[in-house]
């Protein structure tokens, strides 16, 4: 498996979590050309992100490919505490997948 | 397009990772794929996309949104855009690119204790409106905001 990477931050304001997280991909749109060979480069982008509280869904992003690379998320939600656990799991187009977990500060 | 300043960019994308990679390979997650739209993000009209991911292209204009954007993206390819969402209820938020190949950028399912508020970095074509439509309690309402792109980031 490929080096696959993914930051999250998570923390609680005010009754409420704040989530950041990046996940490293390249989000290829399958429109780009490469420059030396003169082909198209195949489309390569995540699909869907499920972001879990505690195993129950806060959030869920489908995704195409005019999102960024590197996508960034970010959002807000009630009824976490510090400590809580949270996880990011991803699947892109090809079928490639993953996933990570963090603990709310 | 400036093949050195990529470079750059993804170097110091790189520099500012912290070593996380460890975990990634032992995760599986659970249960995902279960209902992305494929036919909306292959649409290539933004009529199709729309009707495709919420049913309509019809969506009232509510001052209730606010889609937070740079005036002027200096690079298209990473557009951050925020949709703050003061509707109760906010079920999803997806956000349209007009001028892009594909116009439907993303679309997000927000559950009941989640705030309508989400950012995101999305690519851009060239200078267009940037429309977010919200979903909330079975409604459809709808903000705009112009971005201005000085450079195209889908393609090069």
């Amino acid at each position: 498996m490929a080096k696959k990477k993914m930051k999250i931050r998570a923390w609680v304001d005010g009754g409420k979590a704040t989530v950041k997280a990046i996940i490293f991909h390249p989000m290829e749109t399958g429109l780009r050309k490469d420059k030396a060979s003169g082909k198209k480069i195949p489309p390569h982008y995540i699909t869907e992100v499920k972001c879990e509280h505690n195993g129950k869904s806060v959030l869920t992003c489908y995704w195409g490919p005019g999102v960024s690379k590197n996508p960034f998320v970010s959002f807000r939600f009630k009824g976490a505490k510090s400590g809580d656990n949270l996880k990011i799991s991803w699947v892109d187009n090809t079928g490639d997948k993953g996933s990570k977990e963090a603990k709310i500060g | 397009m400036n093949t050195q300043r990529r470079t750059f960019l993804t170097a110091s994308m790189a520099a500012g990772t912290v070593a996380v990679a460890a975990s990634a390979g032992l995760l599986v997650p659970s249960t995902v794929l279960a209902a992305w739209p494929a036919k909306a993000f292959e649409a290539k009209k933004l009529d199709v996309a729309m009707k495709e991911i919420i049913g309509t292209t019809k969506a009232a204009d509510s001052k209730d949104i606010v889609v937070e954007a740079p005036d002027i993206a200096e690079n298209g390819a990473v557009v951050s855009v925020t949709v703050k969402s003061k509707i109760p209820n906010t079920e999803s938020i997806s956000l349209f690119v007009p001028v892009n190949a594909f116009p439907l950028s993303a679309s997000y399912k927000i559950a009941a204790n989640t705030d309508g508020f989400v950012t995101t970095r999305i690519k851009m074509a060239k200078t267009s409106d940037v429309f977010a439509y919200v979903k909330a309690g079975g409604k459809l309402y709808k903000a705009k905001k112009a971005v201005k792109v000085t450079l195209g980031g889908c393609g090069g």
